[in-house]
């Protein structure tokens, strides 16, 4: 029978399964940060004057600000002159069929499980490829433009719908935002873009893939989703990065306006590369993501299941502006060896009658730190606001921890909120119960976890959801005795 | 079946088991009583390889194999059922998922393939009606909730599922109403047969009214100090365990 330790050394040895590296052509630019790369690469991407000096801006802004202090965790010293801050494949331009993309880059997505061809694709499904900076290919993309749904690259976006990028860009995440999305808003690379118009309902779930493959280099991706009035979209992330033992710098970010009656559900599946178990190497995941429920009886819902990143900080958040607007925010965020995880949401309410649900359930194991954050406000004007927070942490072993900070400002006297917190271990007497039934401790944990996360992995589209349950196995794999 | 020879084994450094033999041929029941504190519930935990308790010495085969070698979900697979006297709670994973991953592993080991969703419906409903349980509880979280009473039961409704060639029932008895038990002891007596053998740990005789035993013995310090036949549980009852322990304490050196 194998002692804990014998279990906890083969998680250690364990890889991770996206960590291979793809061989091809990169156009890359020198390391360093300054106003002639920010020119460089708007001219690489052959960008209109505002879109240039918007992002001078917000460099302006990005020098002027500090990295943040409050988070709970070391933040490491970032070198940001020692990246690089353009990569691309050579062979880019402009693909009119996926028979033009590179085979190699087709077969780096069909390895991780992300079929560009669309015979191939999950039924139901349009996805958008993002390799290192560059949006590679877009599917169905004809299927949507029936019914008038824009999903394609923001550098497409830029050049083919610029009212609408002009109108929305920056408006839920300003400039000067943040240091990580001054820096985004700088320097971005591509992203998604999508537009639903009045009245439609997506008619397939859209999806976004991001790769990091390049070395030292950042990623900085943006996404900007619309739904105008009336409108439903469901949209999802997905992401891995190749192993490697330098740290790599992701800093996204995700712009969400729901116009009046709109619903926009966001779900993301994180899983960068998260270090080796000593720590060393492992994706730095620095991401702004915030919604505007601006209209009336709009609804923003979060869902994210975070498995991946030697840390990650991020809080989607939504600003609920529309009267009896609704947001919601469904998280797991699993941490194992040394991960550190600083992740929560806001949640502001402004509308009358505004509602927003929030549940976030935490999985440490190893050495790793899992921390939720969150911030509910509720602004003079929201009367009648309400807020329902649960917050439950599961620990693993002896040697991690589980951190829980809420605030909660309320500067009117007839909202209600409400917040319920947890924390509880996976019992040994848990796993030799499942054990006693024959049903062996790797899918003991398995199945321990999962149904404790079921509530969140509930709110995933059915096929995310499957390869969620299967992410969380194998990230803990090994992790209990 | 289960052969038990000077079986030795302690928790930490406290020696609980000093010596058990003991051997269980198909179609017996067997109860082991004794005070509390006397290594039944030990004897059962090592039995099932719980971590905690390491085997210092003796030897157990269950069905001409090493028991003692077998990881314990190994020992499930091979026909080995202990009904726990604390049934855990699994929040989130319905009792029916939980079923269908056992009835998985039990039938990969012998080489079948899992039951088709219709089948396994079938099969649990079957068994159900032998254990009376609410249809409802098969639907809710494992254990989650269910009243001392539901949990038992669904211990016994897993054992009528799984098929078990030894069963061991850890205290089933305890913490139950005399209507749980009668319905407990009614599922386990029908599932009895020339095949499957019991081991029936329980600290009352009341149990063993319900539940005949061929053979009861008596646990104390570590040992199994006294065997018999029902009357000897009848005696017990009578008498409590005092006089045992007198007894005992005359014939053992002081320590």
């Amino acid at each position: 029978m194998a002692t804990e330790n014998e279990i906890i050394q083969q998680l250690a040895d364990k890889s991770y399964e996206f960590g291979f590296e793809t061989t091809i052509d990169m156009e890359m630019a020198p390391p360093g940060l300054n106003e002639d790369i920010i020119r460089f690469i708007s001219a690489k991407k052959e960008e209109p004057e505002w879109l240039l000096e918007w992002r001078l801006k917000a460099f302006k802004a990005f020098q002027k600000l500090k990295m943040p202090t409050w988070q709970h965790f070391e933040l490491p010293e970032i070198d940001f002159q020692q990246l690089s801050y353009y990569a691309a494949p050579k062979k880019q331009a402009k693909y009119n069929s996926l028979d033009e993309v590179d085979p190699e880059l087709l077969r780096t997505f069909e390895k991780l499980g992300i079929p560009l061809n669309e015979q191939k694709s999950l039924a139901g499904v349009a996805v958008d490829a993002v390799f290192d900076s560059v949006s590679v290919a877009t599917t169905f993309r004809k299927e949507l433009a029936e019914k008038g749904v824009i999903f394609c690259s923001f550098g497409e976006a830029v050049k083919e719908y610029p009212d609408l990028v002009k109108q929305y860009l920056g408006t839920v995440v300003p400039h000067s935002d943040n240091i990580f999305a001054a820096l985004n808003a700088a320097v971005f690379s591509d992203g998604s873009f999508v537009y639903i118009p009045k009245g439609v309902r997506c008619p397939m779930e859209l999806s976004t893939y991001f790769r990091i493959n390049a070395k030292n280099t950042g990623q900085f991706e943006r996404t900007l989703i619309i739904a105008d009035e009336g409108s439903y979209v469901s949209y999802l992330e997905g992401c891995t990065a190749p192993m490697r033992d330098e740290n790599q710098l992701h800093a996204a970010v995700v712009e969400l306006v729901a116009l009046e009656k709109a619903e926009i559900k966001y779900s993301t599946v994180q899983n960068w590369y998260p270090g080796d178990k000593d720590g060393k190497g492992g994706i730095y995941n620095f991401v702004t993501k915030r919604g505007i429920c601006k209209g009336a009886n709009s609804k923003i819902s979060w869902t994210q299941v975070e498995t991946g990143s030697a840390i990650t900080w991020k809080y989607p958040s939504v600003i609920l502006a529309g009267d009896n607007s609704v947001g919601e925010f469904y998280s797991v965020a699993v941490t194992s060896n040394k991960q550190q995880a600083d992740t929560g949401t806001k949640m502001f309410h402004i509308g009358k009658n505004t509602r927003s649900h929030i549940i976030s359930k935490g999985i440490s194991a190893g050495r790793s730190q899992n921390i939720y954050r969150g911030l509910v406000t509720v602004g003079p004007k929201a009367a009648k606001a309400r807020n329902f927070t649960q917050c439950d942490s599961l620990l693993i072993g002896d040697q991690c921890g589980a951190h829980t900070f809420p605030y909660i400002e309320s500067k009117n006297p007839t909202a209600m909120v409400e917040h319920e917190a947890t924390t509880s271990k996976i019992g040994e007497d848990q796993v030799f119960y499942l054990n006693q039934r024959g049903i062996d401790t790797e899918q003991a944990v398995a199945l321990i976890v999962n149904g404790y996360a079921k509530e969140v992995l509930n709110q995933l589209p059915m096929e995310f959801a499957v390869e969620a349950q299967k992410l969380l196995s194998i990230t803990l794999e090994g992790s209990v005795g | 079946m289960l052969n038990i020879k000077d079986l030795q084994a302690r928790v930490e450094e406290k020696e609980i088991l000093k010596g058990i033999n003991l051997t269980i041929n198909p179609g017996e029941v067997h109860a082991i009583m004794g005070p509390n504190g006397s290594g039944k519930s030990s004897l059962a935990s090592v039995l099932a390889g719980r971590e905690d308790y390491e085997v210092t010495g003796g030897s157990v085969t269950f069905e001409g194999k090493d028991l003692l070698d077998m990881a314990p979900e190994i020992r499930a697979r091979e026909g080995l059922f202990l009904a726990f006297q604390y049934p855990v709670e699994i929040p989130g994973v319905s009792n029916m998922q939980f079923l269908k991953a056992a009835m998985t592993e039990h039938r990969a080991h012998k080489g079948l393939p899992p039951l088709s969703p219709k089948e396994f419906l079938a099969y649990v409903k079957e068994k159900q009606q032998l254990v009376e349980f609410d249809t409802q509880l098969l639907n809710r979280s494992l254990n989650e909730g269910f009243s001392g009473g539901e949990k038992k039961r669904n211990e016994i409704l897993q054992l009528a599922m799984l098929e078990p060639k030894l069963s061991i029932l850890d205290e089933t008895d305890s913490g139950l109403d005399i209507d749980a038990l009668r319905i407990v002891a009614a599922g386990v007596n029908k599932l009895r047969s020339k095949d499957n053998a019991f081991l029936i740990i329980t600290h009352y005789q009341r149990l063993l009214d319900y539940i005949v035993p061929d053979f009861v013995h008596v646990l104390y310090n570590g040992r199994i100090v006294r065997s018999g036949t029902r009357e000897l549980a009848l005696e017990l009852e009578e008498k409590g365990y005092d006089w045992l322990k007198e007894e005992m304490h005359l014939q053992e050196p002081v320590q």
